[in-house]
């Protein structure tokens, strides 16, 4: 768990398990985020880590040859 | 909005094969993205995809308008919004199925061992106005920068940083008061869940 203090260091919690702060309310607010952020990420992740179907790299090997694409 | 994705070029002047190859190639690394930010438009995961497809053809037409080192990520993210919005402005009954689809879209991971907490999440994008929600997925999720976010929505920079802060917090107050379509669940187990299920994430490699 990674947090920036007051002057924006960074700074390492030791212990894992133990990684809530029991800080003031713009502590908290900043981890809420955090975590909001964080699961975002997983979200959008949870889509690109899936297996890419086929129909989309059959729409390129359609286009294989550049010299077919003439359809303007 | 900006110039309209230069969707309708076809490719001009003699094609570089070494070129088109690396278009190529980086257009294929991009499917999973492209097939994530339709995910968070497109009213289901069928339909998301016919939308990647076609953004992703469109790209595939108008590289000869795509200059290389450039940032293609944001570029096709542009073409897919931009397909998304003139697909949706053409056609009355994605207008009238817009509500359902919402809901339907940002629940439509399938995925049974998908975290609870990810579905309220769900939720609670689900309620911000879409404006807002795009501008948080582009910059919290699809890791585009303040800047690449304003040139794939067309807007102002300031415009989508104030949208990004607006829609913090509004979900977080969303997922801390439970202010969700959602029967039954307590709403303070969302936020906490978030919260431990972040730190456990985080704490990953």
């Amino acid at each position: 768990m990674e947090q920036r203090d007051a002057k924006g260091m960074i700074q390492q919690t030791p212990t894992p398990t133990q990684s809530r702060t029991p800080n003031p309310s713009v502590d908290e607010a900043r981890l809420r985020q955090q975590a909001i952020g964080v699961k975002l990420r997983q979200m959008f992740d949870e889509v690109v880590n899936e297996p890419v179907p086929d129909e989309f790299l059959e729409i390129l090997r359609g286009h294989e040859k550049p010299t077919t694409d003439a359809q303007g | 909005m900006s110039e309209t994705a230069q969707t309708g070029g076809s490719s001009r002047g003699p094609v570089d094969p070494k070129a088109e190859a690396a278009f190529k190639a980086e257009l294929v690394a991009l499917i999973p993205h492209l097939r994530a930010f339709a995910r968070t438009l497109a009213g289901d995961a069928a339909s998301a995809d016919d939308l990647a497809q076609e953004a992703m053809m469109k790209a595939w037409i108008a590289r000869g308008s795509y200059q290389m080192g450039t940032n293609m990520k944001a570029w096709t993210f542009m073409i897919l919004r931009n397909q998304f919005y003139s697909e949706k402005r053409r056609s009355w009954r994605q207008t009238q199925l817009d509500q359902e689809s919402a809901e339907r879209t940002l629940v439509a991971v399938d995925d049974p061992e998908s975290p609870v907490v990810l579905d309220e999440l769900r939720l609670g994008l689900k309620m911000l106005p879409p404006e807002q929600r795009e501008a948080l997925i582009l910059v919290g999720a699809g890791g585009f920068a303040y800047e690449e976010a304003a040139a794939i929505c067309g807007c102002a920079v300031g415009t989508v940083k104030s949208r990004v802060s607006r829609a913090r917090r509004a979900l977080q107050v969303i997922l801390d008061t439970g202010d969700y379509d959602r029967d039954g669940r307590s709403a303070g187990d969302a936020m906490s869940s978030i919260m431990n299920d972040a730190e456990r994430l985080s704490l990953a490699p």
